[in-house]
């Protein structure tokens, strides 16, 4: 994996060197980035402090409530925030580019509405997964075509491909639920590795989180993804392909999802239409609360897998401590709050504060 | 947009937000530290220590208050320890997996559930049996595999014969009727209706009675109004209605209660006392039926009690007493009844409170 500090392309621009004054350069402050560097750079980025937030709150949650810190416990938790998890790592690079998918959830129900059924109807399991990924692909070109070559606004065409896909998912599936799925397999979702609670499914996750992540930071596709969300023009003047580079971030949220939809529909060896219901929101919520800026242009996989695992901590510890969900809803959200508007307050403080040293400051 | 890069500022903002999370979560968590934590952490094995914990279909529901509040009494007068009700806000297939995890993480010695769907709740209950709880379905069955007892309102059979014999005597045994429903896919609804059609066909008692219409509300009041008023206006001659739902039959009473039909078109069904009583009063409706369903957790609090305790072990024919209610008896598929539904009218609507 990336290392936590892993930064964003804007601030490895070359800039000149840091005036000696602080005073005399307020007229021309805002062109300069006065970054950290180094060690510091690493070690207090937004990714590496939701790193520590994540810790903070493991090991306060290990010490204060009786049977936290366990194997089962990680299993628990782990099993509850892989749906999440893995629709978030496309979302990263979507959110990061400047755009949005709220219709992860309603593909994830779709696909496992369309394994119940066809699996009911009597075919080999296999062919079934093969054949739900594929319907996850399909309803992510669909999402792809209408944003990124028919330029389409991404939040609308998902609204309504929110609705569409889950109307379809009542089409294919209606009322009912299947749940005989094969034994073996379903016990295989929720099967732990040896005694570390670990859950066995977790390796193909990881793969997929070092996978998404070295695209994201080292390639020059996930480079281009910053560019284009901190300004569109610019990626288009130094070449980046922006529909075809759009198309393929869909074509992944809706292949992750549909992955998303058999995770879930074999843990709770479950299909039904209505699975998954409200996941884009939590998933978008933990992306947020893992530094990616919802404008575009910033963030990181590393921030995103510790906005996750808070999320998953904090609720599953609450649920030991017997806390109310109205609580837990309450204290996840003014996480997101904070972690959203925060940066945001400190921004319009400091352009204040700018505004009137540059006011106050005498003429040349 | 705008990208603004400040060291001091971005520190600042960091330690900022990693205090607030930390006392948010400290003051959450504080919050939840009630005296029953003893009871939870001790609770395994030895008598008198044993815990229960409710999980409903979904917190903050009128119906499930009043089925937990018997739920709650029923655990304190069977000797648990403490009694507990945690569970998810929207009763979504797989929204109480966690619930049950954490509980049987916590060791508790008997969980309750009411079943968002069947299999959705399967491997975490196995989970929660291998760790030695004992399982007691109410109101909503899980697959029979992954529980002990299912601990069930009243029989099926029971609720739709009781609601054609209000209806036969309301409307003096002979006359046109019609069903005012809920979803046309809500399987309850659909099997105490299917019971009445074949008595309605096997009983010569209701050889007069005539089903000529069954309508669906969908369990909305605007729906069921509006369903209700077409009735009336389609079939001139109906003599009552039978709405097995108690949001149909609530807003059934609300159109008869201001129309020409007051008093002369009858209606039944299953209803909340509290939202019925002016109806009854009032002369609209003189008679419905519902289970208490207080005595719902109330029965499920004591199987879970004697599981806990190894008096049964839900095989069919195993005995419990279930406090002032009396002794109930394990039936076929590990099935117990809670026991017939009551009858509201004038005389008695009063003493009841849901």
């Amino acid at each position: 994996m990336s290392a936590p500090g892993t930064r964003t392309p804007e601030e490895k621009r070359p800039r000149p060197a840091r005036p000696a004054g602080r005073k005399a350069d307020t007229t021309k402050v805002l062109a300069i980035p006065k970054g950290r560097t180094g060690a510091a750079r690493i070690l207090l980025g937004r990714d590496a402090v939701m790193i520590y937030v994540l810790i903070v709150v493991v090991l306060y949650a290990s010490l204060t409530i009786p049977r936290f810190a366990s194997p089962v416990t990680v299993g628990f938790l782990l099993l509850d925030v892989i749906p999440t998890l893995l629709i978030a790592l496309p979302m990263t690079l979507v959110i990061i580019s400047g755009e949005i998918d709220l219709s992860v959830a309603s593909i994830a129900g779709l696909t496992s509405a369309l394994m119940g059924v066809l699996w009911q109807g009597g075919m080999p399991i296999a062919l079934v997964l093969v054949l739900c990924l594929l319907a996850g692909l399909v309803a992510g070109a669909f999402n792809g075509v209408l944003i990124a070559y028919l330029g389409l606004p991404s939040l609308a065409v998902t609204i309504g491909t929110l609705a569409l896909f889950r109307g379809l998912a009542l089409v294919v599936i209606g009322d009912n639920a299947v749940a005989n799925f094969p034994p073996g397999l379903t016990s295989f979702f929720t099967s732990k590795i040896g005694g570390t609670g670990i859950p066995t499914v977790m390796i193909g996750v990881v793969v997929l989180v070092i996978a998404f992540a070295v695209v994201l930071h080292f390639t020059p596709f996930g480079r281009g993804l910053f560019a284009l969300g901190y300004s569109r023009e610019a990626a288009t003047f130094v070449g980046i392909d922006v529909a075809r580079s759009k198309f393929l971030l869909y074509l992944a949220t809706g292949t992750v999802s549909a992955l998303a939809g058999i995770y879930w529909t074999l843990r709770y060896s479950s299909a039904r239409s209505d699975n998954a219901s409200g996941l884009e929101l939590a998933v978008i919520a933990a992306v947020l609360l893992g530094g990616v800026s919802i404008f575009g242009g910033k963030g990181s996989i590393p921030g995103v897998l510790a906005g996750v695992l808070l999320i998953g901590t904090i609720n599953y510890a609450l649920k030991l401590d017997r806390v109310s969900e109205v609580v837990l809803i309450i204290v996840t959200g003014s996480l997101l709050i904070i972690s959203v508007v925060a940066p945001n307050i400190a921004s319009a403080i400091r352009e204040a504060r700018h505004a009137r040293r540059v006011r106050t400051a005498p003429l040349p | 947009m705008r990208f603004i890069h400040s060291g001091s500022t971005r520190r600042r903002m960091a330690v900022a937000a990693l205090a607030t999370s930390a006392a948010l979560v400290l003051s959450a968590c504080g919050g939840g530290d009630t005296g029953s934590d003893g009871g939870g952490e001790g609770g395994s094995g030895s008598d008198g220590e044993q815990t229960i914990t409710f999980i409903p279909k979904q917190l903050n529901n009128p119906y499930t208050d009043v089925v937990l509040g018997g739920g709650e009494d029923g655990a304190s007068e069977s000797g648990f320890a403490s009694s507990e009700v945690v569970g998810p806000l929207d009763a979504s297939a797989s929204s109480q997996v966690s619930f049950i995890n954490a509980e049987t993480q916590r060791g508790t010695n008997v969980i309750v559930i009411a079943a968002n769907d069947p299999d959705a709740v399967g491997p975490a209950l196995e989970e929660a049996r291998t760790a030695g709880a004992k399982i007691v379905a109410f109101d909503s069955d899980t697959n029979p595999d992954y529980r002990d007892l299912f601990v069930s309102q009243v029989d099926a059979k029971e609720v739709a014969l009781i609601q054609l014999e209000l209806i036969s005597e309301q409307i003096g045994g002979a006359g046109e009727i019609a069903i005012l429903s809920a979803t046309a896919n809500a399987t309850n609804q659909n099997e105490w209706i299917k019971f009445m059609e074949e008595e309605l066909a096997s009983n010569p008692d209701y050889a007069e009675i005539e089903l000529v219409a069954k309508v669906y509300g969908d369990d909305d009041d605007t729906k069921s109004f509006q369903e209700a008023q077409g009735l009336l206006q389609a079939y001139p001659d109906l003599k009552g209605i039978i709405s097995p739902t108690t949001v149909g039959i609530a807003a059934t009473a609300r159109y008869l209660s201001t129309s020409e039909y007051k008093g002369e078109v009858a209606l039944t069904g299953l209803g909340l006392p509290n939202e019925m009583r002016p109806f009854v009063k009032d002369g609209t409706v003189t008679e419905f039926a519902l289970w208490d369903p207080a005595q719902l957790g109330y029965v499920a609090a004591f199987a879970g009690k004697a599981l806990a305790d190894g008096d049964i072990t839900g095989e069919v024919g195993d005995t419990f007493e279930a406090g002032e209610l009396g002794e109930r008896e394990v039936a076929d598929g590990g099935i117990v009844l809670v026991g017939p539904p009551t009858q509201f009218n004038a005389d008695n609507i009063d003493d009841y409170d849901f």
